[in-house]
């Protein structure tokens, strides 16, 4: 178990590198610098200030330096927003963008096993039915179509129950206070909880044909138990491969979420900092990103590792 | 053994020798018989042939501003919003004023087109990369799928958007940069077809009838691997229409005078209060033409690959 | 009062093809202690009856009638209830070990749930219960094996679980499903020792499914045959087997080939064709671990023979002796990067193995193969003429297409199938219709000899005996060579002029095939021999069996060549070993040393 850990590990780092070396290049490549859209400045100052930047550097070389700032955990310094740091910006808005995508993951998770077993169970009867139809529905609207709904009909109009109103905050963080999270935990999760229970419930569908689930059977179990112990993990097991594009579908997600609700997160930095040319911040955005991406498909190895003993042996 | 000397019997006997239930007869059959997706085609061809024919469809031009109209509600709605002054308009009208209804329709085209092109795009690549890898085998195959390996866990998105950054904007571009994120899942499932299919027996058979390498792949492999592809490019569609959605909600999408369905969504969300037509209309259209692929496209997978219970 | 009693069972299936009326109003009795042979072909609805009877029917069955355990009724009970019995006085072990067990759960842990879910019991206790029943069922070092998943066993080893799994409760009625249908030869034996153990020593009654009637006649005390969902006769074991009343069975028995039959082969060998030289074929194969090297799997490891036109050669020998890998050696069919053949191939004096791509393509016109399983060997998106022509297309080009029809519907009435289903497709024929169609391939460009590698294996008994009438009736009006590979030593005899015997890549023993059954040397052959299944009630009871003790062991294991030489042994698993040589011990008749 140990060393396909460890080779999995092995196999991470190369990936990373290949992702910061792409995004370095790219960016570069783009016409225009960070500086294009001010104003015209006397060429002896923007000689300075492409000189104190590395800019006039060639690609390569600039590529050396900042690998090396990198290894030291230095990101560099914010081309636009010049009072900050790239690891300041980023340690501003990571840990609200992390909140807010476990949160969202978890539900999804969560809401979407569950909805997808049940639906498994009652397979071609209305439960599988309407539960397969609301996963269709929820896969099909963008998320900034239900974002500003679920605003407007939770923050704007209220709901109304039981003679009273409740509402629920639409903008603003607020620190990470409970209200100021449901709805953009829940837009968040909504297209994820759909594909995940439409993924376990064909998984589960496939299993309990099996034959092992007939000898189960044939042991005497109960249905609990041969749903719990002998369906359930084997039926997890393409969910766990898809839980990388998951996390990657969060990170796509949370851009429009964090801009709509008004999120303090990294999410915003980053279209803002590509149309500005922001050379660093976008570099440190998409290592973030990266980097968690990759994080979280090497747990999901291990967790495929633990689940399915066969995987370990290869 | 001739026939010749069987004339009498020879139109009855010729007809039967043409008996033969291939699987695609057998597939076909299938489809058709699935409600959902018969409906899900007619439908989609309905919306096809609007977007087509659009301009016979109205008689405003998609950028044709009306300062007088702006925002109206649509011609039919009761009440003060409606537009009365100067003509029909069936869905209303946007914030200067230009016939949402034809809009919808141009925004049919782009979508489609969008949807089609990019498809096609990850389609080649993912095919050839795919048959490839899985026709070599051996090293090559584990050094190709690497590489689709750690492309899967870059946050593409974030490249698309760096791409149509670094290249402002650019149509064509669009199309390549949507079918370049989408090739991924096409070429890992051309290629573990291909290597199923490599292990048949019938690969053998063919290989010890002397049959070539090339036509074994074209003969054999290829003619077994199309079915599960075309499930998958029927249910990629509708996910490069959401993706080219999400970009021009982000601005970097369709640029105006031009327009998607994703621009009309995302500019009808800011005013989802005010005038909810400009949002419901074309997300309406966006989302009858998504349920329709997905349904076309289960309804090929279960066609192609028929479980009973 | 019967322990099982089952009434006018009748079990339907609603398919998206229309409905499949798999049971047709089935009544049986099960008497304590006694076993209930159930024999049938494909389609006979045997395991579907015992299915429906323990609740186990897939979701689109339906069933009526009545199932009655002494005395109390099972059918339509709800889960719970079922579950009192199910799994503690009535259980079942399946076909396929592999599939059968649950991946990701210990063996051990799977036993004692079946326990733990009937008796309330400590923990420690029920797993002391679980170490005895696998000892029972002879699994060496069972504590360890406790702890081990599924796919770390091999096949007769998960089978024994299997029974380990149904006998520890205790129950009064095991139904057995094809129990060793995927098993080889000699395992197969070894399982069936077992359950003749449970029923004598444990007075378990016994439902035995399966389309074998020699393991029938050599288990069962009452038997039940059945066709397409009906019982077409029944009785005691004698009276079925000696004396048959109904034609159905009669054919059964016919079809099935003995030992003691006689046997006429129609052709006398001719011109040397073939020569084998000390053929070996590795394939790597990656180690566990991280820095793990890769071994050398020996699937071939030396072999060496003749063959001459009109001849049948018969290959012997289970799972892993290298029997196919020798075909596709012979035939050129292994990519000299997956499998490093070497030694010489010497088709009618040219060494094949030396030769070029272009010279292997020409002469394929002279040797062809026919597959184990029928459908699979068919590409399913052509046509069944397409696929028979496809040799003759590729291998002589430039014919006239009507021609090429024309032979390929003369082909087709040669080996009676009906010329106009020439644009029928795989899936609508039956397997034995499919294996035709493979064989009329395999003719087509007349080749002078045909490996047929399981060719009949995967067919029902008496499409079998059809098959390899054909096959033979073939060989006589062509004069062709043949090499008929199969694990089945009763099917072989019919066929062959001479045997040869494998055993994990070598050669132990090779004879006249009058000379190898009458008097085998070989421990191998002699176990093998003895482990073959006569469809004779009285022989079957009467045998002297000599088990081989334990599973095959793993090739990759270099101990394990010397099985049956242990005297030369050296205890380490990649030691260098001692090769046993080939002794002539009469005329023609080689063996290898042994202990």
């Amino acid at each position: 178990m140990f060393r396909y850990a460890l080779r999995r590990f092995l196999g991470a780092l190369p990936t990373l590198f290949i992702i910061v070396t792409l995004a370095f290049f790219m960016m570069r490549a783009a016409p225009g610098g960070p500086f294009d859209s001010q104003r015209k400045l006397p060429p002896e100052i923007e000689h300075n200030i492409e000189v104190a930047y590395n800019l006039d550097k060639p690609l390569i070389v600039q590529y050396g330096i900042y690998l090396g700032r990198l290894a030291r955990g230095d990101l560099g310094p914010s081309y636009k927003n010049k009072d900050f740091t790239v690891a300041q910006l980023i340690g501003i808005g990571l840990p609200v963008s992390v909140r807010l995508g476990l949160s969202a993951m978890t539900l999804a998770l969560f809401l979407g096993v569950l909805l997808g077993v049940w639906a498994a169970l009652c397979q071609n009867r209305w439960q599988d039915y309407s539960v397969m139809a609301l996963a269709m529905a929820a896969i099909t609207i963008p998320t900034f179509v239900t974002a500003p709904l679920l605003a407007l009909i939770f923050g704007v109009y209220g709901i109304h129950v039981f003679g009273q109103e409740f509402y629920l905050p639409v903008g603003g963080w607020n620190g990470g206070a409970l209200p100021n999270m449901v709805l953009p935990v829940i837009t968040l999760a909504l297209p994820q909880i759909a594909i995940i229970a439409r993924l376990t419930r064909g998984s589960m569908i496939e299993v309990m044909r099996s034959n092992y689930i007939r000898t189960a059977r044939a042991k005497g179990l109960s249905g609990e138990m041969v749903v719990w112990r002998h369906a359930l993990r084997a039926a997890l097991l393409p969910l766990v491969s898809y839980l990388g594009p998951a996390v990657a579908g969060i990170l796509t997600g949370s851009l429009i979420v964090e801009q709509i609700f008004g999120v303090p997160g990294i999410g915003r930095y980053f279209i803002q900092a590509a149309l500005n040319r922001d050379y660093t911040l976008v570099m440190g955005v998409v290592i973030c990103y990266a980097a968690l991406i990759i994080a979280l498909n090497f747990l999901a190895d291990i967790l495929y590792g633990l689940l399915d003993p066969r995987v370990r042996l290869t | 053994m001739s026939w010749a000397g069987h004339s009498g019997r020879k139109a009855e006997t010729l007809e039967r020798a043409f008996v033969g239930r291939s699987l695609w007869a057998d597939a076909r059959a299938r489809l058709f018989r699935n409600r959902a997706a018969v409906a899900s085609m007619i439908v989609l061809a309905i919306i096809t042939l609007m977007a087509i024919f659009a301009p016979l469809f109205s008689h405003y031009a998609y950028d044709a501003v009306d300062y007088d109209l702006v925002t109206c509600a649509p011609s039919w709605w009761p009440g003060d919003a409606a537009c009365f002054a100067g003509g029909t308009h069936w869905f209303g009208t946007d914030a200067v004023g230009r016939d949402l209804f034809v809009r919808v329709l141009y925004g049919a085209r782009v979508s489609l087109a969008v949807g089609v092109v990019a498809t096609l795009v990850s389609l080649v690549i993912g095919v050839l990369y795919g048959a490839t890898a899985g026709y070599l085998g051996g090293r090559v195959d584990a050094l190709m799928m690497r590489a689709v390996d750690i492309l899967y866990s870059l946050p593409f998105i974030f490249f698309v958007i760096i791409l149509m950054v670094m290249f402002d904007r650019n149509f064509i571009l669009l199309f390549v940069a949507i079918g370049a994120v989408v090739w991924l899942t096409m070429a890992r499932i051309v290629r573990g077809q291909t290597l199923s299919a490599k292990q048949k027996e019938y690969i053998e058979a063919a290989r010890a009838a002397g049959v070539s390498p090339f036509g074994i792949i074209v003969r054999h492999i290829i003619p077994n691997v199309v079915g599960p592809v075309v499930v998958y490019v029927t249910l990629t569609v509708p996910d490069v229409i959401l993706t080219e959605s999400f970009l021009s909600f982000l601005g970097l999408g369709i640029q105006e005078p031009l327009t998607s369905w994703g621009v009309l969504i995302s500019d009808g969300a800011n005013t989802m209060e005010s005038a909810p037509w400009l949002l419901v209309f074309p997300a309406l259209f966006m989302a009858v033409t998504l349920f329709c692929f997905n349904f076309i496209g289960d309804g090929l997978r279960d066609a192609l690959d028929p479980k009973d219970y | 009062m019967a322990l099982l009693e089952i009434r006018d069972l009748d079990v339907r299936f609603s398919t998206r093809d229309g409905e499949v009326h798999a049971v047709k109003g089935v009544s049986l009795d099960i008497h304590e202690g006694t076993c209930l042979g159930v024999v049938g072909e494909s389609g006979s609805g045997k395991s579907q009856l015992f299915l429906a009877a323990m609740g186990l029917l897939a979701a689109n069955g339906k069933v009526s009638g009545s199932v009655r355990y002494r005395g109390k009724e099972l059918l339509g009970l709800p889960a719970q209830e079922l579950n009192q019995f199910r799994g503690s006085k009535v259980t079942m072990i399946f076909q396929d070990p592999l599939t059968s067990l649950t991946p990701h759960m210990t063996v051990g842990a799977q036993i004692v749930e079946a326990l733990t879910s009937h008796r309330k019991m400590p923990r420690e206790e029920a797993r002391a219960r679980a170490r005895e029943m696998l000892d029972y069922v002879r699994i060496p070092e069972a504590a360890r094996r406790m702890k081990q998943y599924p796919h770390e066993l091999s096949g007769g080893m998960r089978q024994r679980v299997m029974i380990a799994m149904a006998t520890i409760a205790g129950p009064d009625l095991v139904i057995a499903d094809e129990p060793t249908t995927a098993l080889d030869v000699t395992v197969q034996a070894q399982i069936l020792e077992i359950l003749r153990a449970l029923k004598i020593e444990k007075r378990t009654a016994l439902a035995l499914i399966s389309h074998d009637m020699g393991v029938i006649a050599g288990n069962a005390d009452q038997v039940m045959v059945m066709r397409h969902g009906e019982v077409v006769e029944r009785g005691t074991v004698e009276s079925v087997f000696h004396a048959p009343e109904q034609d159905y069975t009669k054919m059964l028995l016919a079809s099935m080939p003995r030992l003691s039959d006689p046997v006429h082969l129609a052709t006398r060998p001719g011109e040397m064709l073939l020569e084998v030289k000390d053929v070996r074929v590795t394939f790597p194969v990656k180690g566990d671990g991280f820095f793990a090297k890769t071994r050398a799997l020996r699937a071939v490891d030396g072999v060496s023979f003749t063959l001459r036109a009109g001849e049948t050669l018969g290959v012997v020998g289970e799972s892993g002796c290298g029997k196919s890998t020798l075909a596709r050696a012979v035939m050129q069919l292994i990519p000299p990067s997956a499998g490093h053949p070497k030694g010489e191939v010497l088709w009618l004096g040219r060494d094949l193995t030396r030769a070029r791509q272009n010279d292997i393509r020409a002469a394929r016109k002279d040797f062809q193969i026919v597959f184990q399983d029928p459908l699979a060997s068919l590409d399913p998106r052509m046509p069944i003429g397409v696929s028979i022509a496809e040799p003759l297309k590729t291998l002589e080009p430039g014919r006239a297409r009507t021609e090429v029809r024309d032979r390929v519907r003369k082909m087709m009435a040669h080996v009676g199938l009906d010329p106009q289903w020439i644009n029928r497709y795989p899936h609508e024929l039956s397997g034995g219709q499919n294996q035709r169609v493979g064989i009329a391939r395999a003719m087509i460009v007349r080749p002078k000899m045909v490996i047929c590698d399981e060719a009949v294996s995967a067919l029902d008994v008496s499409i079998q005996a059809q098959i390899v009438a054909l096959i033979k009736s073939l060989q006589a009006e062509t004069g062709l060579a043949l090499i008929f590979i199969s694990h089945d030593l009763a099917v072989v005899r019919q066929l062959s002029h001479r045997v040869m015997v494998l055993y994990l890549g070598r050669v132990v023993e090779t004879a006249d095939a009058a000379a190898l059954y009458a008097d085998p040397r070989h421990p191998y052959t002699r176990a093998l021999l003895s482990a073959v299944p006569t469809p004779d009630p009285d022989v079957e009871r009467g045998k002297t069996r000599t088990l081989l003790t334990g599973d095959l062991p793993s090739p990759l294991d270099s101990r394990a060549q010397l099985t049956f030489l242990k005297s030369r042994r050296i205890d380490d698993p990649d030691a260098m070993q001692y090769r046993p040589k080939l002794i002539e011990v009469a005329q023609g008749h080689f063996v290898a040393e042994h202990d």
